[in-house]
Formats: structure tokens, C-alpha cells, sequence
């Protein structure tokens, strides 16, 4: 099959590359464009550690082939970090409260725990869990991924307060 | 776990989506939120060579309330049903039942006219439909016709629409004011597909019952409904029993399976009644 010109945006850069349209947008970010966060974990939609934010939505980018992606604006854990660099409010509190073990899980965890802020800035602990749902840890008991997100949801929202 | 190659399309009309199909045959698929398509692609259990992507056609998307119906674009996906409000006022069962499908990243992208296209008996919103009595509108080279949701799914992946046609819209009449509703779906961790899961209207308009995953289409029972509305609830109970026809697979034996089934449908009973007003 021959293969096609795609164009789309990745943690705000325009890239292009050539792909055959079967091939996986994970594929495609990790080969093609060496983004890496997004792991591997299941390839059958199940785990969610390849999840990336596509124009606004938590995706799991192993079932999703690259030409539907052509145009899209797609975020990755890279794309999460403070414009200077640093670790944005959400990825320090996984630091902080111990939200990885080996870490496999851990940018996709952040990446869909970064849209569900965005969609709810104030979640309860059962908000967390059940916007959660799509990812696996096979480390933590997820205890402490909970925690991380809520606390990050409450020092973001101090910001917000203390801004206005 | 990589699918065979394919050509893709994104037509931005209808009229070059169909044209695309009648040109490909069998060889063409069209694919909507892909959640469905794509894993079965990289099992190699769907074969094609032509992917005609429907992202790019306006005249899917959008739900429009009207004051009797409600009329949902196919590529409106499970998360733009739980969102809208106006919606979850007028069916409230249908944000209960979407809520329940799959994880919410799967939400985000698995569309309505996919889950009702698709003719996987473990998908949730047919069973639902055909407890709404909702009908399907299809486009194809002859034109349009609409499918009645209780007359649409022969057997297992096998429905009324022939390839060359492509689902548009879902009608669905308003359920009237008062009227009690409950989805309850057993499955075995989030995610997973129904082990059993039961539909349940009860109200002025009547009552109507449907099961999802207990056979290899939707099953809606015109007498289990009947009865629910003449208030014998058991019933109602022995006849959506009766009408089903489960098998044993990794989610359970056969015996399994009606156990469980009769305790998501009492349990749905049970809520749309009390839910019932007055
Ligand atoms: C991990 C996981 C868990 C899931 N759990 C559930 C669950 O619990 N309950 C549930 O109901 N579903 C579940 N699903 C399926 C999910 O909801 C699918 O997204 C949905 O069934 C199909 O929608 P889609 O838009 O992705 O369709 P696609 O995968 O794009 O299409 C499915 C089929 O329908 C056809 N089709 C699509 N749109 C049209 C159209 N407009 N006209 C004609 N044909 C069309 C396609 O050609 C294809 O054959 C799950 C999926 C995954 C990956
Ligand atoms: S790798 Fe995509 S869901 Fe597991
Ligand atoms: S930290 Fe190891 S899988 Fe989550």
C-alpha cells in the first residue's frame, strides 16, 4: 500500500511524515517522530498507556490509525510540561505522592488526568476514579494516583483564587 | 497487532461517501469513531481495502430536540450524549446507558451510529433503541428509508443495512413527561461488555422492556412490556426470560448468564418504577 503525506500537530509543532494509513498514531508519534511518552502497554485498547489528548479528548492512540489523525492538534506527556520546562502542577504531584511505581502507566495517567482537570477543575475522589477508568496501573493500587490528581486539583484552584 | 493495508478516504458529502461505497463493494468500510473496527482490523476478523472515514461529513454530527422527537447524528459520540443537557432532560436513560459503555477514552470517540451499526450483540445502545423505539434513517444509492430499531438486527453482525448504505440519523420519540427509566448492566470489570444488561421504560405511554448480550441480536419483548404495564412485574420478568437465549462464553454458562439476567431486570424494573412519577 502506498503510503501517504501526514500532516499534524504535536505538542504545538507542525510535523509532517510519510505512513502507510493502517499505521497506529502510536506508532507514528513513537517511530516516525521519537515522542515516546506514550507508551505501548496492550495494543487492544484496553490500558490506556497510550493515551493522548486529540483536539480536546483523552484518545487511545493504539486504535486510532494515523490518517484519521491528519489535521489533528495532539498533546502528549511531553507537550504537559511548563512553558520554561519545568513539571506542570499535575506531573509534580505524581512526585510528590508516590502516583508511580514503575511508571509505565504514568503518561498516560497524566495525559487523560490533565483533560479531566480541564473538563472538572473540582473533582470528588469518586469523579477521579471514574474519570480514571480507562487506565491501568499494575503497580500503585492507584491510591496514590488518586491522591495526586485531587491534590493537584486543589493547588491549581488556590492559583486560580489567588490570581483573581 | 498491525490491520492489512488499505487505502482511506475522508469524504467531506455524502454523495462522495456512497459514490465511494457503490465503487468498492464489499471491499469498502466506512469508519466512524473506529472502536469498534479497528481492534476487530488488527485481529484480521474484518478484511477490506478501502477505509471511508465519515469525520469529515458536517451532516452527521448534531442532536436537535424537537418537541415530540429527538433526532441524534450518527457521528455523535457516547461523551457529546452524556454532555448535553437538554438531552439528559428529555432521556434521561440514554446518558444512564452511555455512561455504562466501555471508558471514558473510548466515550470520547465511539460514536452512536457505530454502536447501533456495528450488530455486536455485547454493544448497548441497540437494546436500548429498540426499548425507546427508536428508528435509524439509512442513505444509499436509492435514496433514504428508515429502519424501525425492533425490525433492524437479523443476527449477529448482520442487520437490515446493505453495504452501500450509510446510517444518518437516529429518531426517537420523547419519552412522555413522568416516565420512570432504568438501564442496569452487569459486566465483569469496567470496560467489559454486558454480562447481562436490561432497558426499562415504565410510564403514561406505557411500558417496554429490552436486554442486551442475552442472544445474538437485542432482544425486546412486546409482552414483557405488556405486562409491566398492566403492573404484573413478574410477569413481565418470566416473559423477557423467556424471550432470551444466551451462551456460555469466557463471561459465563448458560445458567449463569439467565441468573444473571433476571437480577439486572428485576433490579431495572424496580428503579423505573420507583422513578415513575406519581
Ligand atoms: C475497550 C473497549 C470497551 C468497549 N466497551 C463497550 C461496551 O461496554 N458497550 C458498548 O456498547 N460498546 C463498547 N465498546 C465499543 C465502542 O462503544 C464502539 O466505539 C462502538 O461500538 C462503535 O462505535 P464507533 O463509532 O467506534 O464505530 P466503528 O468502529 O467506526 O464502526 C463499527 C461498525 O459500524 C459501521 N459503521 C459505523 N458508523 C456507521 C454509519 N454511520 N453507517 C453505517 N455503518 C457504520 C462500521 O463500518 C463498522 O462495521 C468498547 C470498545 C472498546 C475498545
Ligand atoms: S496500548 Fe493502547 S490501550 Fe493499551
Ligand atoms: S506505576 Fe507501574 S504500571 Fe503504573
Amino acid at each position: 500500500m502506498s503510503k501517504m503525506h501526514v500532516k499534524l500537530k504535536v505538542n504545538g509543532d507542525e510535523v509532517e511524515g510519510l505512513a502507510e494509513p493502517r499505521t497506529l498514531l502510536i506508532h507514528f508519534l513513537r517511530e516516525n517522530l521519537k515522542v515516546t511518552g506514550p507508551h505501548v502497554g496492550c495494543e487492544t485498547s484496553h490500558c490506556g498507556a497510550c493515551t493522548v489528548d486529540m483536539d480536546g479528548k483523552s484518545v487511545k492512540s493504539c486504535t486510532v490509525f494515523v490518517a484519521q489523525a491528519q489535521g489533528a492538534d495532539v498533546t502528549t506527556v511531553e507537550g504537559l510540561v511548563n512553558p520554561d520546562g519545568s513539571l506542570s502542577v499535575l506531573q509534580e504531584m505524581f512526585r510528590e505522592h508516590h502516583g508511580l511505581q514503575c511508571g509505565f502507566c504514568t503518561p498516560g495517567m497524566i495525559t487523560r488526568a490533565h483533560r479531566l482537570l480541564q473538563e472538572n477543575p473540582t473533582p470528588t475522589e469518586e469523579d477521579v476514579r471514574f474519570g480514571m477508568a480507562g487506565n491501568l496501573c499494575r503497580c500503585t493500587g492507584y491510591q496514590n494516583i488518586v491522591k495526586a490528581i485531587l491534590a493537584a486539583a486543589e493547588i491549581n484552584n488556590a492559583q486560580k483564587e489567588a490570581a483573581e | 497487532m498491525i490491520p492489512a493495508g488499505f487505502e482511506y478516504h475522508r469524504p467531506t458529502d455524502m454523495a462522495s461517501a456512497i459514490g465511494l461505497l457503490q465503487a468498492h463493494g464489499d471491499e469498502a468500510r466506512v469508519v466512524a469513531g473506529g472502536h469498534s473496527l479497528i481492534p476487530m482490523m488488527k485481529l484480521r476478523m474484518a478484511s477490506l481495502s478501502h477505509l471511508v472515514d465519515l469525520q469529515g461529513i458536517a451532516e452527521l454530527r448534531g442532536i436537535e430536540l424537537g418537541a415530540d422527537v429527538i433526532r441524534i447524528g450518527a457521528m455523535t459520540t457516547q461523551n457529546e450524549l452524556i454532555t448535553h443537557e437538554g438531552l439528559a432532560q428529555a432521556v434521561p436513560i440514554l446518558r444512564e446507558a452511555a455512561l455504562q459503555i466501555a471508558d471514558p477514552q473510548v466515550r470520547y470517540v465511539g460514536t452512536i451510529g457505530g454502536n447501533v451499526a456495528n450488530g455486536d450483540p455485547g454493544n448497548d445502545m441497540p437494546g436500548l433503541m429498540q426499548c425507546l423505539d427508536a428508528s435509524y434513517e439509512v442513505v444509499g444509492p436509492d435514496g433514504t428509508r428508515t429502519i424501525a430499531a425492533r425490525e433492524f438486527y437479523d443476527s449477529a453482525y448482520f442487520t437490515a443495512r446493505s453495504d452501500e448504505e450509510i446510517l444518518t440519523r437516529i429518531t426517537l420519540p420523547c419519552p412522555a413527561a413522568g416516565t420512570g427509566y432504568a438501564y442496569e448492566k452487569q459486566k465483569r470489570k469496567i470496560g467489559d461488555y454486558a454480562t447481562a444488561a436490561a432497558a426499562v421504560l415504565f410510564g403514561p405511554g406505557g411500558a417496554s422492556i429490552a436486554m442486551t448480550n442475552l442472544a445474538d441480536t437485542p432482544v425486546w419483548s412486546a409482552e414483557a412490556g405488556a405486562a409491566l404495564a398492566a403492573g404484573d412485574t413478574e410477569g413481565a420478568v418470566s416473559a423477557a426470560l423467556a424471550a432470551i437465549d444466551p451462551q456460555e462464553d469466557m463471561r459465563g454458562p448458560i445458567e449463569f448468564k439467565k441468573h444473571v439476567a433476571g437480577v439486572v431486570l428485576r433490579r431495572a424494573i424496580d428503579r423505573a418504577l420507583s422513578r415513575a412519577a406519581g
